[in-house]
């Protein structure tokens, strides 16, 4: 176990190979590179905006980057995890024929990921310019909320890259189940209405929902509360350790599964 | 002959692996569940011994052919050895760096250009990017690959591509080399290049461990053989005495095969 987890480190020029792999193949033939993956969430973003905005008649400018923060970080949290699913899968003909440790998978295409997630917040940056958004101390919780983020996706796709073996079809029910986690997150809505309801333990339940508004909390477009600091962070850690262990315990078995 | 006091650089001792025949198995979680409520116990797969009481060891300088039929269990074999699989039964021991020579190219990304995919196979199989750099155009030279080095694989041919994969794979001087019928690449010319290329990585300190159907090849490179038949060892000895005794099997099981041949 802690043999494997050794082997990453000791094994970075692998790991860094095969993150620059994801991102120059996402970017090669496209004219801008890496700037494109900037106008597609701003496109979406947008579209949201005008869609739901104009719905729940929310005209402030916060509105605008409430949306965008729940876009860009969904996106990286469903994008993530389902290539992290389909990553060992992917890569059978390979580890048929070298040993690679199967963790090498998940982890690298969470990583590169998590990259270009990053240089995608830069679409935050213009927002919070023009329409003059106060940014105060609390900037701290959003760099948390980013490090909860990354560990939440890393566990998560961990265990769907080996359930996925086993089971073909956990690609297609984790498709669903991310539409409902988006649902459930307050992505472009305010959740005051649901968290009043009835309903409320729905979002409070939904750890991504947390880490979300710690975010925006963040960059001063949600209020504070203690539950987002601390439920994701007890989850995140409790479904790390979850999927070590169970990667301990299955990682010699795949090889006759894929 | 090797003398017996330096330490064995592979000691195979006892190997047992299973793997499964996937018969009659559904490979989706709904099925499972839908069984699970019906309150049928999900089937147990299927597993068969692929290998069975393999034991050997191999000192620095042996060079080891394993032969057999197609599915007796040689790749199993040399799969087990470079760690792709775990033993059910008994030990694997090694000492010393390991180059595997499974299958050539597998890692290989079609989207990558030449360069890129050295880089990437390279790491794959462990060598340093450094290591890498100072080989790359040796590596290119080699494959014959120089003006299409900066072309995406994925238009090469499967003999440039093999070319490629043989390239990177025998750019360095492993201790333990396992080869799995790597001669089948390129053209004639290439080929005899290859073998030269072979010969010139295994020194007397490494240890080969070779599959492959061609009997006059494995004489000239072995010194010692194994026959497998159904995962099971037949015959372990000197590579004269083993490939005499290997004809003689297959001229046994197959009567019909010699006439038409």
């Amino acid at each position: 176990m802690f043999k494997e987890i050794k082997l990453l480190f000791t094994n970075r020029a692998l790991i860094q190979e095969l993150v620059k792999k994801g991102i120059r193949l996402k970017y090669r033939n496209s004219f801008l590179g890496i700037i494109w993956s900037l106008f597609e969430p701003v496109l979406s973003i947008t579209t949201m905006v005008i869609v739901f905005g104009t719905l729940f008649g929310h005209k402030e400018p916060e509105f605008i980057l409430y949306v965008a923060c729940g876009r860009l970080l969904f996106s990286f949290f469903s994008e993530g995890t389902l290539s992290a699913c389909n990553s060992v899968r992917n890569n059978a003909e390979l580890i048929k024929k070298v040993y690679i440790p199967n963790l090498f998978f998940p982890v690298s295409e969470i990583l590169w990921r998590f990259i270009v997630f990053l240089i995608s917040l830069i679409v935050l940056v213009p927002l919070i310019i023009i329409f003059r958004i106060k940014i105060t101390v609390n900037i701290f919780l959003a760099f948390i909320a980013l490090a909860l983020l990354f560990i939440l996706t890393l566990s998560m796709g961990i265990i769907l890259s080996i359930v996925n073996v086993y089971f073909r079809d956990v690609e297609f029910l984790w498709k669903v189940i991310t539409t409902i986690i988006m649902y459930l997150s307050a992505v472009f809505y305010y959740p005051n209405a649901i968290l009043e309801s009835d309903w409320g333990f729905l979002l409070n339940c939904n750890p991504f929902f947390s880490i979300l508004q710690l975010f925006r909390v963040g960059v001063s477009c949600a209020e504070f509360s203690p539950w987002f600091i601390w439920y994701p962070l007890i989850f995140s850690i409790l479904l790390s350790a979850l999927s070590l262990l169970f990667y301990y315990f299955n990682h010699r078995k795949l090889i006759l599964y894929v | 002959m090797p003398d017996n006091n330096t330490t064995p650089s592979v000691v195979v001792s006892d190997l047992g692996i299973q793997l499964y025949l996937g018969r009659n198995h559904s490979a989706y979680l709904k099925d499972t569940l839908l069984d699970t409520l019906k309150g049928q116990r999900p089937e147990h797969r299927q597993k068969f011994w692929a290998l069975r009481n393999i034991s050997f060891t191999l000192y620095p300088g042996d060079r080891l052919a394993i032969l057999g039929t197609n599915g007796s269990g040689k790749s199993t074999l040399l799969k087990a050895i470079s760690d792709i699989y775990t033993p059910n039964e008994g030990y694997i021991e090694k000492h010393g760096t390991l180059a595997p020579l499974l299958e050539l190219g597998a890692g290989f990304n079609s989207y990558y250009n030449a360069v890129e995919n050295i880089y990437l196979y390279g790491t794959i199989l462990g060598y340093s990017r450094s290591f890498l750099s100072e080989r790359i155009n040796e590596i290119i030279t080699f494959a014959e690959l120089e003006d299409f080095a900066d072309v995406p694989i994925k238009n090469y041919s499967s003999g440039m591509r093999s070319r490629l994969g043989f390239a990177i794979c025998t750019s360095i001087n492993p201790d333990i080399l396992i080869l799995d019928e790597v001669f089948a690449v390129g053209d004639a010319k290439f080929r005899k290049k290859s073998e030269e290329r072979l010969m010139k990585i295994i020194n007397d300190k490494t240890t080969v461990l070779f599959v492959s159907h061609s009997l006059e090849l494995v004489q000239n490179i072995c010194n010692k053989g194994l026959i497998l038949q159904k995962g099971k060892p037949v015959a372990l000895g000197e590579i004269d005495e083993t490939v005499s005794c290997y004809k003689k099997l297959i001229g046994i099981e197959n009567p019909e095969k010699k006439v038409n041949v």
